[in-house]
């Protein structure tokens, strides 16, 4: 465990400066195969940005390629925010501080046998941040979890309770970006409610910008108001969340998509509020 | 086996079902109590979240509670037969044959190191007494059946050359090539794509209401399932809280239900915070 004492450089400036992100023809290959072709997107500071798809479509890849995590890119990722600072590159480790992901299967993505302690103290210790009692203490606090968790094992959380350990290991870097890779499609729909409550808080309060990948149109449009499409590697479509709340889409998948969540929509109770 | 009575009514009788697991303090976890329900050729939906008991309401049924945990019933017959007391040889001749269950996710319940066609004939041929090539025809027929459009390739396949959608609609092809009276499906849908999701289904639905089959389709959204089924039971801490007509979701008196029909977001609506279940501890007595 670090317990070098390290100055919080980056905090000053990083608290209250959103950060954007701008997409240039990013392609990635595996082998022949190619898995996303010629993308290109920009999301704003503190806006959130949505990519839909089936199995397959290469939109979890486009997270990875951002954060760094595929072999072979081509296109160019870059930060955007205001133009008094300048931001990191990709691939730094300052940029990677500032872009954190959150991976879809919580059964999967934390150490089995590391106490959410130690899933937490990690990321503090890479990046030589000091305080990490506090910090962790303040991480929990902020995913709704008590310091009563601090010394458990993912086992002896619930579904809802692991994902919010990923997240909170995320924002304990202070990121600015998050990237979200299906956050709430292994959860019930009872604990997704309040996981995409959470996330909309603390988007409120960090002034963070998401970028979330779902197959589930109404989780996005809930949360986002950009949406891209894609399917095969290829973007498809892109939408605002309004297009889709008076459901205008061109593309025959995304239409298919809006039928898929009509037809839960049929027998639904009206309105409740 | 015994002659099994014409088709008495209700085909599944529950009674006060309840399955216990023993817990590290040498107690026991009511993982389901007391639940009752009859079931004739109809499509019935068990609703509930993680834990609330209702995929090992499924499993007793099919005897299949893992060892270790106690079933016990004061009535569970099937077609006339009291599944409590009738002996292992009968249960398995019954399990597969006359009632079949498909599972979550075909990446894990498909026999990795097998072909879809093999394993559907191994099926096929452990019920009924076929010959092989009778046995090859049923099971192209089957995967015709639940619209894989080049069977002939897909049944020389093994389960990781095929997608998710593909992989369940093989499992479902051969849950029901024995012809069953009872289907059992535990979540068949949770592991696919939203638009895959409906295809499985709707091959589902036609599939039992052409048979005649009785339905228990077990899921956590209670959306999907108020749209699929003809009458729900909710589930919550191994308990049925509530049972439902799919058309009277609107008229749901439990807080649970209800909290469980509202915390969904839903397209051309925007919630924000979105509603969430206020859980209240007597709904577990």
């Amino acid at each position: 465990m670090n317990t070098r004492p390290t100055t919080d450089h980056t905090n000053a400036d990083t608290s209250d400066r959103a950060v954007g992100l701008r997409i240039a023809q990013l392609r990635v290959e595996y082998g022949d195969f190619v898995a996303v072709d010629n993308t290109s997107f920009v999301v704003q500071p503190g806006e959130s940005f949505g990519i839909v798809g089936e199995s397959g479509s290469g939109k979890s890849t486009v997270l990875r390629a951002i954060c760094g995590l595929t072999p072979s890119v081509s296109g160019t990722v870059e930060l955007i925010g205001a133009t008094d600072r300048t931001l990191p590159a990709p691939g730094s480790k300052p940029f990677r501080r500032l872009v954190q992901m959150v991976f879809q299967d919580p059964y999967g993505s934390l150490h089995p046998r590391h106490t959410v302690d130690s899933i937490l103290a990690e990321p503090l210790a890479i990046h030589g941040l000091g305080d990490d009692q506090q910090r962790i203490e303040r991480a929990l606090d902020e995913v709704g979890l008590g310091s009563g968790y601090r010394f458990r094992y993912p086992h002896q959380l619930s579904g809802g309770q692991r994902q919010r350990i990923a997240l909170a290991r995320a924002l304990i870097l202070e990121p600015q970006i998050l990237l979200l890779d299906e956050p709430t499609s292994a959860l019930d729909a009872s604990v997704q409610a309040e996981v995409l409550n959470l996330l909309e808080d603390l988007r409120e309060r960090r002034k963070l910008t998401f970028i979330m990948v779902s197959h589930d149109l109404a989780v996005v449009t809930h949360l986002c108001q950009q949406l891209m499409v894609m399917q095969s590697g290829k973007t498809m479509e892109m939408l605002s969340h309004t297009d889709l709340a008076a459901f205008r889409a061109e593309n025959a998948y995304t239409q298919k998509l809006m039928e898929a969540s009509a037809g839960f929509r049929r027998a639904a109770p009206v309105s409740s509020r | 086996m015994t002659e099994r009575p014409a088709q008495p009514d209700p085909m599944l009788v529950v009674n006060n079902l309840c399955v216990a697991f023993p817990d590290r303090n040498g107690g026991w976890v009511d993982a389901v109590r007391n639940v009752s329900f009859t079931l004739g050729r109809e499509r019935l939906g068990i609703v509930g979240e993680s834990g609330s008991g209702k995929s090992q309401t499924g499993r007793a049924i099919m005897g299949l509670t893992a060892p270790g945990g106690r079933v016990s019933a004061t009535e569970l017959a099937f077609n006339g037969v009291d599944l409590l007391r009738c002996g292992t040889q009968e249960r398995r001749a019954l399990r597969g044959g006359r009632m079949a269950m498909v599972l979550q996710d075909p990446k894990f319940s498909l026999n990795p190191v097998m072909t879809i066609g093999a394993q559907i004939v191994e099926t096929l041929r452990a019920h009924q007494e076929v010959s092989a090539s009778v046995a090859r025809n049923r099971t192209l027929q089957a995967l015709e059946a639940v619209q894989i459009d080049d069977a002939q390739r897909v049944y020389k396949l093994y389960p990781h050359e095929v997608s998710g959608g593909m992989g369940q609609r093989a499992m479902i092809a051969m849950m029901l090539i024995a012809d069953p009276d009872l289907l059992i499906a535990d979540e068949p849908t949770s592991a696919l794509d939203v638009t895959v999701q409906l295809q499985v289904l709707s091959i589902l639905d036609t599939l039992v209401a052409q048979r005649g089959m009785g339905l228990i389709f077990v899921s956590h959204d209670l959306r999907l399932v108020s749209t699929f089924c003809d009458r729900i039971l909710v589930m919550y801490a191994g308990r049925v809280i509530e049972e439902l007509h799919s058309g009277d979701l609107a008229s749901a008196r439990h807080p649970y239900t209800q909290g469980l029909l509202n915390c969904l977001p839903q397209l051309g609506q925007s919630r924000h915070p979105l509603p969430t279940l206020n859980r209240q501890p007597q709904w577990a007595v």
